[in-house]
């Protein structure tokens, strides 16, 4: 099925419309700028983060810190050549039940080209006040990204391997301008987090359809107690879990029909030192998918960012 | 490889949201100060928190009271998790209230696991669900061990 798609007219995504979307080395910059001065005039903490790097579970980012993210994907590619893609991601805490974020995306195209692929402004409300047998969360993204845009963090529709073969010269001149809604569903239980996103996009270029995805996740720290001394290899600072993703078809043709979907073992290093590491080997389900997709991603937590932010513009001093 | 500067609508945008995130990022009240610790006026009413806890939470006990390493493994999970907000002796900051007073230390150790449970999402403190049952086990056990408003170090 794939390898028709591949060999044939281009695929659905390219159906819609062109236009130009170019590099941005300066938004790049800027990112990497801003991810370089914030230890500067922060102080870190330990981060307890989740294992995921697609699916979300219902814990948003504490109040007033941000973390800041940077992730990778190297992807295989049939009918087209491999890529590596990345985007930083500011993820900011700024209550305890709003996490906005702050995605600059990217890739590399084996053979082909480096470019900088779009944007998203994405938002997390949390629904329930306290904790209730499932914890909904309510999430909203405006993405503004190009055609070439390789970092599948998440999958809709009927997103397709044979999507992501065009040389970047093509695909970066289709723009989209996308609003996904997602909603969250997780519970933790005796160390078990179980999670369930839907997910809901509609490209707001054109005449396109809302489409449908799914994300599924479960995951455990390999120790529930924590050492009574700190330690880097302590087996409570390691989460390990899996992840299933994968699209829905959209409004007009709503099912598993050429549609694509992953499983992906993922685990999480918690260090002392205050960073995060993951590392997610992915597996492509079924022709229409990718063969293989290795995630890896690292982080670091800054609490009380928006105090430091607040004393540059003279608020009120400790 | 081509360096066509960035659309000019898609620089607008950028900026757009940029200016957004820069607004909740420097005007939200989630950023109050650390620093030395205030009482405020509605701290009566964080503290009122803990009365909402249900029958049932109350009574329950802490399954780590004799484990003798569960006060330090508990300092170390607040020193991580919970001294930015409360102060790295409990004391309370600016963002968040002293967990010395009579209204916690006289809470039971049930009480104080719901509430951390929970959190008090509408005044800035987070659900703690994600820490696993006998880690907030451990640091309840740490908040009953502290003296009531003193100074003293915390356990290593």
């Amino acid at each position: 099925m794939k390898s028709a798609l591949s060999t044939q007219q281009p695929p659905a995504r390219s159906s819609r419309p062109r236009r130009r979307i170019g590099d941005a080395p300066p938004a790049i910059l800027t990112a990497f700028f801003l991810f370089l001065l914030t230890p500067a005039f922060v102080t870190p903490a330990r981060a307890q983060e989740s294992s995921y790097i697609v699916t979300y579970d219902h814990y948003l980012e504490e109040p007033g810190s941000l973390e800041v993210e940077y992730f990778s994907t190297f992807g295989t590619q049939r009918g087209g050549n491999d890529f590596h893609s990345f985007w930083a991601e500011f993820e900011y805490g700024a209550t305890a039940w709003w996490t906005t974020e702050l995605y600059f995306d990217g890739q590399t195209t084996f053979n082909d080209s480096t470019i900088f692929t779009g944007f998203r402004w994405e938002n997390r409300f949390r629904l329930l006040q306290r904790e209730h047998f499932i914890n909904p969360v309510l999430y909203v993204e405006y993405e503004q990204t190009s055609g070439a845009d390789k970092i599948l963090k998440e999958v809709e529709g009927h997103d397709v391997e044979a999507d992501y073969a065009d040389p970047n010269s093509i695909s970066r001149q289709e723009h989209d301008h996308e609003i996904e809604t997602k909603l969250l569903l997780s519970k933790t239980f005796q160390g078990w987090n179980i999670a369930e996103n839907t997910i809901a996009t509609k490209n707001v270029t054109g005449g396109n359809p809302w489409e449908f995805g799914y994300a599924l996740g479960t995951s455990r720290p390999l120790a529930l107690k924590a050492s009574a001394h700190r330690c880097n290899f302590c087996r409570e600072n390691f989460i390990a879990g899996i992840e299933m993703y994968g699209g829905l078809g959209d409004r007009h043709s709503f099912g598993l029909h050429e549609t694509s979907h992953y499983l992906a073992p993922v685990v999480a290093w918690n260090l002392p030192s205050d960073w995060t590491l993951r590392l997610s080997p992915g597996f492509g389900l079924n022709d229409n998918s990718h063969r293989f997709l290795l995630r890896w991603g690292v982080s670091r937590e800054f609490p009380n960012f928006g105090s430091a932010i607040a004393r540059l513009f003279g608020g009120r001093k400790q | 490889m081509t360096t066509t500067m960035i659309r000019p609508a898609t620089k607008a945008n950028l900026l757009l949201i940029a200016a957004a995130f820069a607004l909740a990022v420097a005007t939200l009240p989630a950023h109050a100060q650390g620093g030395t610790y205030v009482p405020k006026k509605n701290d009566g009413r964080v503290y009122a928190e803990l009365t909402k806890a249900p029958k049932k939470a109350i009574a329950r006990r802490n399954p780590m009271e004799k484990d003798p390493d569960a006060e330090a493994a508990g300092a170390n999970l607040f020193d991580q998790h919970c001294a930015e907000c409360h102060g790295e002796l409990a004391e309370g900051t600016r963002k968040g209230p002293s967990l010395r007073v009579d209204q916690v230390q006289q809470a039971t150790p049930g009480t104080l696991f719901w509430l951390l449970t929970n959190g008090v999402v509408r005044r800035g403190m987070p659900v703690w669900s994600k820490l696993p049952e006998p880690e907030r086990w451990q640091i309840v056990s740490y908040l009953k061990s502290l003296s009531p408003e003193t100074t003293e170090p915390k356990p290593q």
